[in-house]
């Protein structure tokens, strides 16, 4: 009888404010870390799949007679690539799989904000696949006997740090733009991968670009936090840096400001734009 | 089943993959995502190695990576493109149960969904290596090759990796949470093993072995034989096999990998059957 009390009161708690924000970012990304270390096969292919592009570009590299450091800004790509993935099917494509499951509808039904259900799931995201990355950079570290040598500690958590921001606002505010897509979520997602690979120099220094190529590039926040990583881990690494650190370090700021600030004006957007046009539970198969 | 089941299940199955792969946006978009992804891929080696080499596109071991990667392209297309279609049957258009009600061969169905995706892989093999030859100084002179040696490691090719790609949609059929992982789980492990962008000897010794054991890494070098003749042929690998033996080596293994496929999917298909695998969704 107690137990029934404790939960009808439970039940009628009324959260609101910062208190439901928080809360609602933490049920959100609950399942992302707790749900996918349930499903072990996943990290190891996760793990795994990576491996395999960073072996096959680290062969390559020794078939052509590159120099070590090289293989350092392999491993170090290839770890990153997992945090592109992670925003590019699960944050960016996640409204679209949630509008699939009927989930979408419920999330706007309840009196949450979308806007923490987004931080939720890239918190989470974020949280797991890091485990996913470090694994990636100690076996490639291990495989292929990678030098790492910090330069600036500081430096390198800023960057780290402002880039997964600045990246998962990206991915946040293209998941409201995802809100209006249907079967060519999945297309557009799957063409997002290798096209940024390149531009971004995932396997090779983004300093090889022309400048304006590069500088381009460096809209996509993982461009420009990698080249400022690269820099900071390894001895030959300022020589093939695109600009100086300090200077990615202010341009990744922007980066996250506008990103943030962008998302939530977006959401708001699309999702009355989505509910107008009455997208929200459309299933074009 | 009768021969007209079979060809009709197979005819069928590749206008409908046709479908589903082409008609989610209008075909000049289409054209351009077909072309985009592999150009992408082709111009990461390309940058890899031009800025470790100074852009010495007329060494044999640029043809050899970049030809190497453009024929690979057919590799992730067929053989996932086949066991794609049971993961798009099964969980997305929950289909597959009707697939197997209705008087078709569920593998020559399945090996007809594979075909669109051989339609867009060869759109993008062309482009590739047509980029190359224009752009990148690929020594590809469409007098100088064996045209006759093309089509027949081509053919056999195809069928090997349809053969692979059965094998994939057999085990992806008994699999629940992890299925969309396996093809292109496959693909990876074999873009490194079949020394498809490196000679085998840059792998470790203990690896290769792996490598001379996929039919990929025989029908690779016979590609770029047939295109390239003496430039492939400089390379260590499989100098001493001749276009013959390399033939006779991947029918081997093409009758192999088919009859493997055979018994797995007779095995997989009963398995799934009975333990009522074949209508149920993840929702993954």
């Amino acid at each position: 009888m107690k137990a029934n009390e404790r939960l009808v009161y439970s039940a009628s708690e009324k959260v609101t404010g910062w208190r439901l924000f928080i809360k609602t970012i933490l049920a959100r990304s609950y399942p992302r870390i707790i749900g996918q270390q349930r499903e072990k096969s996943w990290i190891f292919f996760e793990i795994f799949m990576p491996m395999l592009a960073v072996s096959a570009y680290v062969y390559v590299y020794r078939a052509i007679g590159a120099p070590e450091e090289y293989v350092g800004f392999v491993v170090v790509g290839g770890a990153m690539t997992a945090f592109w993935m992670n925003v590019l099917w699960s944050m960016s494509s996640q409204l679209y799989w949630e509008k699939e499951t009927g989930n979408l509808a419920l999330y706007i039904m309840a009196p949450n904000s979308m806007m923490a259900v987004l931080l939720g799931m890239a918190l989470g995201g974020l949280v797991a696949t890091t485990l996913r990355a470090a694994a990636i950079i100690v076996l490639g570290t291990l495989m292929f006997q990678v030098q790492f040598t910090v330069t600036s500690f500081s430096q390198l958590f800023a960057v780290f740090f402002l880039a997964m921001t600045a990246l998962y606002g990206m991915g946040m505010m293209s998941a409201s733009l995802f809100l209006l897509l249907s079967r060519e979520a999945w297309h557009i997602s799957n063409l997002a991968q290798e096209p940024i690979y390149l531009v971004s120099g995932f396997y090779f220094p983004i300093k090889s670009f022309d400048f304006w190529v590069a500088a381009a590039a460096s809209f996509i926040p993982l461009t420009l936090g990698l080249d400022a990583m690269r820099q900071l881990i390894f001895p030959s690494g300022a020589s093939l840096g695109f600009l100086n650190v300090n200077v990615e370090i202010a341009v990744l700021i922007v980066l996250c400001v506008v990103f943030l600030i962008g998302a939530k004006f977006l959401l708001d957007y699309m999702e009355r734009l989505a509910i107008r046009e009455g997208r929200i539970t459309e299933n074009r198969r | 089943m009768n021969r007209s089941e079979t060809s009709h299940s197979f005819t069928m199955a590749t206008w409908l993959g046709w479908q589903v792969e082409s008609n989610w946006t209008d075909p000049f978009l289409f054209a351009i995502y077909v072309i985009v992804k592999p150009l992408a891929t082709a111009a990461i080696l390309v940058v890899m190695y031009s800025i470790i080499t100074g852009g010495a596109y007329e060494s044999p071991l640029f043809a050899y990576i970049y030809l190497g990667n453009a024929f690979y392209i057919y590799v992730g297309s067929i053989m996932t493109g086949v066991s794609w279609a049971v993961i798009e049957d099964r969980e997305h258009y929950k289909t597959l149960k009707y697939m197997y009600i209705a008087p078709i061969s569920i593998p020559f169905y399945w090996l007809g969904r594979g075909v669109s995706r051989f339609l867009i892989g060869t759109v993008a093999v062309i482009v590739t290596i047509s980029a190359g030859a224009s752009f990148l100084n690929l020594p590809l002179d469409l007098a100088e090759v064996n045209w006759g040696l093309f089509i027949v490691s081509l053919v056999i090719g195809v069928t090997m990796l349809g053969m692979i790609g059965l094998i994939l949609a057999s085990i992806t059929l008994m699999m629940a949470q992890h299925n969309f992982f396996v093809g292109e789980a496959v693909a990876g492990a074999l873009y490194l093993f079949s020394g498809a962008i490196f000679p085998l000897e840059v792998l470790p010794a203990w690896i290769r072995p792996v490598g001379y054991a996929m039919p990929i890494t025989y029908w690779l070098e016979l590609m770029r034989r047939s295109l390239i003749g003496e430039v492939a042929e400089a390379f260590p690998t499989l100098a001493q096999f001749s276009n013959l033996q390399l033939i006779g080596i991947l029918i081997g293994l093409t009758i192999i990998f088919a009859f493997l496929s055979v018994v797995i999917f007779r095995w997989c298909d009963y398995r799934a059957r009975e333990l009522g695998l074949i209508d149920r969704v993840t929702n993954y």
